[in-house]
């Protein structure tokens, strides 16, 4: 069978299947790998989990930057001697094999000392011995075997920020007393009045006022915190009236116990700062794994090769090449600053920059902008100016990266939250009011039940359980939403804005159609063995493409860089590449991006490589168009504009040539308006309008590689899911709202007891448990209800994490 | 005394054992990483397939 799949990669093999030890592989690279692992008894790789390698890719020279002692020295996360230890992200890490793989390159290389995987990070924490191993070895060591880690210029220019884990702590505080004063509250509960209880009565209670103050001051700052912040700037936020409530918790508490007149409600008290600390625990948890905040730095090498001006080549970090470098810029190699072409054939591929599809050429004496992707062969350039000033790196010095206009969002917590303490204050000085005349001493207690039993505990729970849970649901279907405050700007947004180039369209799949005079089945065997040969993007697509044949041997083979192919092989002689190099006739196409085929010197023809779209474009706009409004912006040309309007809803305005800073701009102007706008991008060109949108989605083909700075990054795959999930989003809301009025309910009771002036610490101590205990299962059931809808997961093991 | 003193106390101390293990445990960074050790655990029973083969394996996986 030819379509067996590969043993280490799991891709189908096609009819380049080579076989080895019994087993089939896809392509030579896949084999070399499980014959390392295989030499080294690391086979139990293959066990684990079936066909979880990749395919690794050649890095020849492109780690040499690591042999320098100053850039490895910052990426470095200890050195102590000979012994090293850094943190590598490793992108592909996605199942329990490579946990395995990763967690045994000691048996690989015994200059490895140890490894050690973080899989929801997706890193691997190496010691390894630079007597015997250093760090290049160990990265190429790492991407012989699938597992190229990604050093970019991030990790370069900054630590990593410290781990913060003050919330777990607080956690464990409040955890820790409210379970030790619930034990010593329990016999006040029933047993009131019995002799031995009044014996030590005292000593329990000042016990239980000695647990609750690290719960105030220490687990409670957080929200004693942002509710003076708020009242400073004018704003009654939720914290407010909860910062109110365990304020008057405390102090009301200790005034019992202090003159002996009653035991306080210390167990209320840490109860209540518990489940909300939970709450905020729950809506904290993001994907760790994946970056939101990622900008042009995450993109670039950290190490580029200089050329010295006496010759010879160097590796200097990008920071420090200045005006007037030369640089060596290699086969499919960034250019990292705008710079003169002064040797070799430039094809650059703007796609990521500009959205462009389609390569460019360009010839010596000509500008190449940063961001660009050298496509073919080696370049050498001309700095014209440095780094952090070049025309890709100046978009983020806009104003919508430095100021974030979404903090100025308020979220429905806090909208309700102002009405809310209105509501609890007033309660509480009427009813303090009217009790002043019935019975003057009871006025102080009412005023404060009041104040104790409205904290609203359950409101302030609602929303984080919700949309965390739903955070939840989306990972696990492969939307990853950056946090819940993202979710509650969805809901509310009217306005879709696309992206067309990797967005709409896919890179990975193109539609490719041949016009000219049928080419012979030799030839075309000899055609399909050219293209074999050539690493061009445009080659490798149409390869993909063209049906298989079996392997001739090319009797010759030549690569005219930017030009095209020629090679030669039993009698015939084909010829693929540029309308001049095929010396075509007649005028070239608009449609999309063209190859021209010639057999022994006679022109044949041209296939033509259009973007295709992705599957359910046409149907998702079709429903979104019913909730919202629509508008493309593309980086590209007009080329597509037809087969876009047949895909969208009739009038949807598009724009093409759109640069960076123009699309930011639209989406500015919109909002002006006042629309809540959702764009929809996929690379840097997109990050300013990300960025300025309410809610900035970047699709991605693999999540865990790059994406620019966005709100949620959606799996490719699932893309005309889109609307499902917005749809959701929009019901979760709901959800919240209906948990308001179950804990408003809760609060009518607990109000009742207090105004009539008979709250006992005991009904306190049940009812606000009991409130949030419920609201937590309402919201969570409500939310896998409504997320029922969307389907499977996406990926079990991601999910997890 | 009282008996109930010393069980105070002693109850007290233990809960307060536990909370210290619980910080410690924190700052040495095992909540960092929730689901990795769940997938480890499960490997070391196959993991040597030819014990004679590499005697230095002793701790391959000392902490940070």
């Amino acid at each position: 069978m030819e379509q067996r799949p590969c043993y280490h990669c799991g891709e189908s093999c096609g009819n380049q299947s080579q076989s080895y030890d019994g087993k089939d592989f896809c392509c030579t690279g896949c084999k070399t790998v499980y014959q390392i692992f295989r030499d080294h008894k690391l086979d139990y790789y293959y066990e684990i989990q079936e066909g979880a390698g990749r395919t690794p890719v050649p890095a020849e020279g492109k780690y040499d930057f690591l042999d320098d002692p100053e850039i490895v020295g910052r990426l470095l996360d200890f050195q102590d001697g000979t012994h090293q230890v850094i943190n590598l992200s490793i992108p592909h890490i996605h199942c329990s094999s490579c946990i395995w793989v990763l967690e045994n390159l000691h048996k690989l290389h015994p200059g490895v000392i140890s490894s050690q995987v973080d899989f929801p990070r997706r890193q691997a924490r190496v010691h390894y011995d630079t007597g015997r191993l250093g760090l290049k070895e160990l990265v190429q060591l790492l991407s012989a075997i699938g597992y190229e880690p990604s050093i970019t210029l991030e990790q370069y220019s900054g630590k990593e920020a410290k781990k913060d884990r003050t919330l777990i702590y607080q956690i464990g505080v409040a955890g820790f007393a409210f379970g030790n004063i619930m034990f010593l509250s329990f016999p006040e509960y029933f047993e009131t009045g019995e002799f031995w209880l009044e014996q030590y009565k005292g000593l329990f209670r000042w016990l239980m006022f000695s647990f609750s103050v690290p719960v105030v001051f220490y687990s409670g700052a957080g929200y004693l915190k942002t509710a003076y912040k708020g009242l400073k700037a004018g704003i009654l936020n939720i914290d407010v009236p909860i910062a109110l409530g365990i304020l008057v918790l405390f102090f009301r508490s200790t005034v019992e116990i202090a003159f002996d007149l009653g035991s306080g409600f210390f167990d209320s008290l840490s109860g209540l700062v518990f489940f909300l600390l939970l709450g905020k625990f729950f809506q904290q948890r993001t994907y760790s794994y994946l970056s939101f905040e990622r900008d042009y730095k995450s993109y670039f090498p950290i190490a580029i090769t200089r050329l010295k001006p006496g010759g010879g080549e160097e590796n200097v970090p990008v920071y420090q090449v200045v005006t007037g470098d030369r640089l060596l810029i290699r086969n499919n190699a960034l250019v990292p600053a705008d710079s003169l072409l002064i040797a070799g054939q430039a094809e650059i591929d703007y796609s990521f920059v500009t959205g462009e599809a389609r390569p460019v050429r360009k010839a010596a004496g000509e500008r190449i902008y940063a961001g660009g992707k050298q496509l073919q062969g080696v370049i050498e350039v001309e700095v014209l100016k440095p780094v952090s000033q070049s025309y890709l790196t100046e978009l983020w010095s806009d104003s919508a990266f430095s100021k974030s206009p979404k903090t100025a969002f308020r979220n429905l917590t806090d909208r309700i939250g102002k009405r809310f303490t209105l509501a609890v204050l007033t309660i509480a000085f009427v009813s303090a009011g009217t009790w002043l005349f019935i019975d003057p001493s009871r006025a102080l207690n009412v005023l404060t039940a009041v104040l104790i039993i409205a904290c609203p505990c359950a409101i302030a729970l609602a929303a984080p359980f919700t949309l965390g849970n739903l955070l939840r649901i989306f990972g696990k279907r492969g939307f990853y939403v950056k946090d819940t405050e993202t979710l509650e700007r969805m809901a509310q947004a009217n306005t879709a804005i696309f992206d067309k180039t990797g967005t709409i369209s896919t890179t990975q799949k193109n539609s490719i159609r041949f016009t000219g005079i049928e080419l012979s089945e030799s030839e075309a065997a000899v055609l399909k063995n050219v293209l074999r040969a050539s690493g061009h993007p445009l080659s490798q697509a149409l390869y993909r493409q063209l049906a298989p044949y079996n392997i001739v041997p090319l009797e010759s083979f030549e690569e005219h860089v930017g030009k095209g192919l020629e090679g030669r092989a039993g009698g015939h002689h084909i010829r693929v590449g540029s309308r001049e190099f095929v010396q075509a006739k007649g005028e070239g196409s608009q449609t999309g991006t063209e190859v021209h085929v010639s057999a022994n010197n006679a022109y044949k023809g041209c296939f033509t490589i259009s973007n295709s779209y992705r599957d359910g474009a046409g149907s998702l706009f079709g429903r979104l168009a019913n909730r919202y409004t629509l508008a493309v912006l593309s980086g590209d040309n007009e080329a597509e504009q037809a087969a876009l309007e047949e895909l969208l809803p009739p009038l949807t305005p598009m724009y093409f040539n759109q640069k960076p800073k123009e699309k930011l701009l639209f989406v500015r102007e919109l909002q002006q308006q006042g629309r809540k706008v959702i764009m929809v991008g996929d690379g840097l060109n997109d990050a300013g309008a990300l960025a300025q949108s309410d809610v900035g989605i970047a699709v991605s083909e693999d999540a865990s590689l790059f994406t620019p700075a966005c709100d949620a990054i959606l799996d490719s795959r699932q893309f005309a899911r889109l609307d499902s999930f917005l749809v959701t989003a929009h019901k979760a809301i709901g959800v919240i709202r209906l948990s308001f009025g179950l804990s408003l309910l809760y609060n009518l009771v607990g109000l009742y007891f207090a105004v009539t002036g008979q709250l006992q610490p005991v009904i306190a101590a049940i009812l606000m448990p009991l409130s949030s205990i419920s609201i937590v299962a309402f919201t969570t059931a409500a939310t896998n209800w409504i997320g029922r809808d969307l389907g499977p997961n996406a990926n079990k093991l991601l999910g997890k994490s | 005394m009282s008996v109930i003193y010393m069980l105070l106390a002693i109850s007290v101390s233990v809960a307060l054992l536990f909370f210290l293990f619980f910080i410690l445990s924190v700052r040495k960074g095992q909540f960092d990483d929730s689901y990795t050790p769940s997938v480890r655990m499960l490997f070391d029973d196959e993991l040597v397939k030819d014990p004679a083969e590499r005697p230095s394996d002793d701790n391959p996986k000392q902490s940070n």
